[in-house]
């Protein structure tokens, strides 16, 4: 498969812009072939890549306010359009190509969207925080020049047909007049191959959703068929000439320093290229990757032992015992007063582990690095931030480098495709050549930005009648890194490797009083009010209450993994609803009720319990035996980071009381992120997120002895297989087009592991407190039961 | 180094490399397909699966001179987007994946397994697919997927 022509998608002013900033027209063929729109194949490469269908665009970068950086009509009248998201696997790409067909009134097929290389798209920063939906197709940036273009089209037909623009119509790419349809002229006809010189329109009037006929549909996503064919191209199949193949050495412990690299231990080894040490980063480069393998293998590294790690099975008191970063999300101030004479208290302390994202694929990444230049092919959320960051890492000028996206499998987060960026970067700049680098299996668990550790007290006061009338909620948490962003090359191994340091939690106590009201972190439960001063940003009716978050530094390097945080919390917050229900005998969907005031909220609440059947009674459920299998089910819901898309969950599962092993048989999502732009993209978020979340709550927790990381592999970091059991999966969408558009990528993966464990306490009684819910921590629980 | 023989999705190739080199390097670097991927290099998670001699291997764990001869098809060697194989076009009706990453491995084994078996139930083509792994979570869609696929084959 001969890959894309790149230059075919650009114009003269776009190859003129490049060699503005520097990037040869020679070097550019060079360098990227193609690669501009990340695969390719018979079918896809005419509308993916149509000579002489593209594009006016500037170049101009961030946060661009100009049309022409967003939108190009060519002079065959397709439409090209920039955006600085990327597919991450999410159905993006698709996505914002409805996006842009629909603004625009053309044929989906005529539109080729670019996305997400420094060079050519506007800088949008970070994929990431199911933002992008937000982002994009709001009023700003992508849906915002769609609707500026297409009214300043019709502006231009307006006074070129001498009609006025509300006796205009669009279809197809054609501006007619409603009277007469033979006054007509084409958007080739009318800005074809030029620019619009025009900066976005913050009043341009988006197209009203009851007249949508490609946003909102179920459009199959663009590349599936080149990925079931094997077609498709990720990072791992960037192939570049001249390029070589790195393999990095890491320590064999976590804070493991260099004492020396024995060069001769690899001296004369068939193409072998090169051995690079940089202060602890060390690495090789070879002719071949199976060489470069073997030459990392057999190089003699001396490390020191490093200073040891926490241990693992009592981690989570170790946490409680740290110097902290002490922050209050909300604090009413009259807690303490209301736990101290209530009718009942009801507290709970709940612990999560740290988890990885453990990618499918290993991170891998293609640099090119000459002098002052650098082209980075990277699979980075973080496109943008990290033409600065590698800039860094070189010590060259970030204008000299340049970052294209090339999706790698699914990241969920800050996984391994920033630091392996580095390290092809940094081989590259030892060699002068082109270098790929891809992580082994282990090199990638055992230093990658582990989702966060948590541990989590929760206390309530409840009045007579059984309503809660203040939430205590207090928990620590590791950090460690983070994204590097554009300057902290030191959050993750690889810069910290060359001697960056990564952010550490800058001790503070106590903490001072919350100047505004935001639940990022889903750290303040879905059932109080939220106030801070005189704002309520909350969702439920609790008036007292108190959030206080305490950072500790962590051992390891962590970041942001799929609903960082706020699964944790959720956890913690949905388990410990469930356990004030039982506590005083009320259904566990009637009490989430009593306690909510966003109609939206409880609309999705009401959704999934009604789409399971969901029977009213307290749990635990009556009748069922102490041995054997049972049944049971289990709600849960979330404000995703407290405005950011609704989702509840009924999950049924039968647990074995013998084993331990719980099956989850069925979840039902009920999910409302407004205006749904694609439904079977977003039920395949919902699904997955789901299932993702089931592996998580059942199987996944890192673990280390008293030196280094030991879940290394899938044997012993062990998700959710292809032929496991897996539940029936129902999805219920609520749809409110003239709502703001939120996310959808990490609604479902949060509600997820408080679903399952209170539906294993509705089938046994046994409330299970710490992640994953493994068959051992189910048979103790049982054991405990009174 | 030395010469190997490979006949691969119906053409023959040679290739000079070291006889321990694992398959897969011949297959994505050497030759430059894209349908066996590296995941773990340990034949825990099925994304290197080939079909050789009508079974399915693991191509990362296999040395380059124990298939010399032998007849290789990736996943690439059963349709393409223009004409895919029914068990590609079924994953494509069902959307049956999201980053993608994971279906060679899925797609190969399930139709190395049901070349063989091609009535095997629901249950047995689980057991198939018990070692291959997603981690985004298209299990459902990508077992509706085989199953449409299976009862194709059976018709």
């Amino acid at each position: 498969m001969k890959p894309l022509d790149s230059l075919k998608a650009l114009t003269p002013d776009a190859l003129a812009a490049l060699e503005q900033s520097g990037v040869s027209r020679r070097s550019f063929l060079k360098r990227s072939g193609v690669l501009v729109v990340g695969f390719s194949t018979g079918l896809l490469t005419s509308r993916l890549a149509a000579p002489g269908s593209a594009a006016a665009q500037r170049l101009d970068g961030a946060g661009s306010n100009q049309l022409d950086a967003w939108i190009a009509i060519g002079a065959d009248g397709n439409v090209t359009a920039y955006t600085g998201k990327c597919e991450l696997g999410h159905g993006l790409f698709t996505a914002q190509t409805q996006l842009v067909a629909e603004e625009l009134s053309v044929p989906f097929e005529r539109v080729k969207l670019l996305q997400c290389d420094t060079a050519l798209t506007p800088d949008q920063g970070t994929t990431s925080g199911a933002q992008s939906h937000p982002t994009n197709f709001n009023q700003a940036n992508l849906a915002l020049a769609g609707a500026t273009a297409r009214e300043a089209l019709l502006q231009r037909a307006s006074s070129q047909l001498g009609v006025a623009v509300d006796q205009l119509a669009v279809k197809d790419g054609v501006i007619s007049a409603k009277a007469d349809p033979s006054k007509k002229v084409s958007y080739a006809q009318l800005v074809g191959g030029r620019k619009f010189n025009t900066e976005l329109n913050r009043a341009a009037k988006r197209k009203n959703p009851s007249e949508w006929t490609v946003l909102g549909k179920p459009i199959p996503r663009i590349e599936i068929p080149a990925m079931a064919t094997g077609q498709f191209e990720y990072v791992h199949n960037v192939r570049v000439p001249g390029m070589l193949h790195g393999r990095v050495v890491r320590p064999p412990a976590v804070g493991s320093t260099v004492a020396s690299v024995d060069e001769s231990s690899v001296a004369g080894m068939p193409g072998l290229v090169k051995v690079v040490a940089k202060k602890n980063f060390v690495g090789v480069v070879a002719e071949k990757p199976w060489q470069a393998i073997q030459a990392a293998g057999k190089l003699k590294v001396t490390w020191t032992p490093g200073p040891g790690l926490p241990a693992h099975n009592t981690f989570h008191d170790y946490l409680r015992s740290q110097t902290a970063r002490d922050t209050f999300a909300v604090n009413s101030k009259d807690v303490d007063a209301k736990l101290a004479s209530p009718a009942k208290v009801v507290k709970a302390t709940y612990l999560y582990p740290y988890q990885m994202h453990a990618s499918f694929a290993t991170a891998c990444a293609v640099a090119d690095v000459q002098g002052g230049k650098a082209t980075v092919w990277s699979a980075t959320q973080a496109v943008y931030p990290m033409k600065n960051s590698v800039a860094m890492v070189l010590g060259i000028p970030s204008d000299g480098v340049r970052v294209i996206f090339r999706m790698a499998s699914g990241c969920y987060g800050c996984n391994g495709a920033d630091t392996v960026s580095y390290d092809a970067a940094l081989l590259s700049q030892a060699v002068g050549k082109p270098v790929r680098v891809q992580l082994t299996r282990q090199d990638e668990m055992a230093w990658e930005n582990y989702g966060l550790a948590y541990v989590i007290d929760q206390r309530v006061a409840l009045d007579a009648s059984g309503t809660i009338v203040a939430w205590d909620h207090e928990s620590w948490a590791p950090n460690l890194g983070a994204r590097p962003g554009d300057n902290a090359p030191g959050n993750v191994v690889t810069g910290f490797l060359v001697g960056f340091q990564p952010n550490v939690p800058a001790p503070r106590t106590p903490a001072p009083e919350p100047t505004n009201y935001g639940n990022n972190s889903n750290a303040v439960p879905s059932y109080v009010t939220g106030c801070v001063g005189a704002q309520c940003g909350g969702t439920g009716k609790i008036q007292s209450q108190r959030v206080l978050t305490h950072d500790v530094k962590s051992p390891f390097f962590t970041g942001p993994l799929r609903a960082p945080a706020r699964l944790q919390n959720t956890f913690a917050h949905e388990s410990f609803m469930d356990e004030i229900a039982a506590s005083v005998k009320a259904d566990p969907v009637e009490y989430r009720l009593r306690h909510l005031a966003d109609p939206r909220l409880i609309e999705v609440v009401k959704s999934a319990a009604k789409t399971a059947s969901w029977e009213t009674r307290p749990s635990p459920r009556p009748g069922n035996r102490r041995t054997g299998i049972v049944a049971g089910r289990g709600i849960s819901c979330v404000l995703y980071e407290g405005d950011n898309g609704y989702c509840s969950v009924v999950a049924e599962v039968e647990v074995n009381q013998d084993t331990g092993a719980i099956n989850v048989k069925r979840f039902v999502v009920a999910n409302d992120c407004g205006p749904i732009s694609n439904p079977d993209g977003l039920r395949n978020q919902l699904e997955g997120g789901a299932l993702h979340g089931l592996s998580r709550a059942l199987f996944e927790e890192v673990t280390w002895d008293d030196r280094k990381v030991t879940s290394i592999d899938w044997r012993t970091y062990r998700p959710l297989y292809v032929g496991a059991d897996v539940p029936s999966i129902e999805t219920v969408l609520i749809n409110r087009p003239d709502a703001r558009a939120m996310g959808a990528g990490e609604t479902a993966v949060t509600v997820i592991a408080a679903a399952i464990a209170n539906a294993v306490y509705d089938a046994t009684g046994a409330r299970i407190r710490q992640i994953p819910l493994t068959p051992d921590r189910v048979k103790a629980a049982l054991a405990a039961r009174a | 180094m030395a010469n190997f023989n490979l006949r691969v999705n119906g053409r023959s190739h040679t290739v000079d490399v070291d006889p321990a080199t694992p398959l897969l390097y011949v297959l994505s670097d050497d030759l430059e397909l894209r349908g066996p991927k590296f995941g773990c290099g340990l034949g825990q998670c099925g994304s290197c699966t080939v079909i050789a001699d009508g079974q399915a291997i693991r191509s990362c764990m296999t040395p380059v001179s124990n298939v010399a001869g032998s007849t290789i098809t990736t996943l690439e060697g059963l349709g393409t987007v223009e004409k895919p194989h029914p068990i590609q076009k079924a994953f494509i009706d069902e959307q049956a994946m999201q980053c993608g990453f994971c279906v060679n491995g899925v797609i190969m084994t399930a139709k190395a397994f049901l070349d063989k078996n091609p009535k095997a139930t629901e249950p047995q083509v689980r057991q198939a697919l018990s070692g291959v792994l997603c981690r985004c979570g298209a299990h459902t869609r990508m077992l509706r997927a085989i199953k449409a696929y299976a009862q194709g084959v059976k018709a």
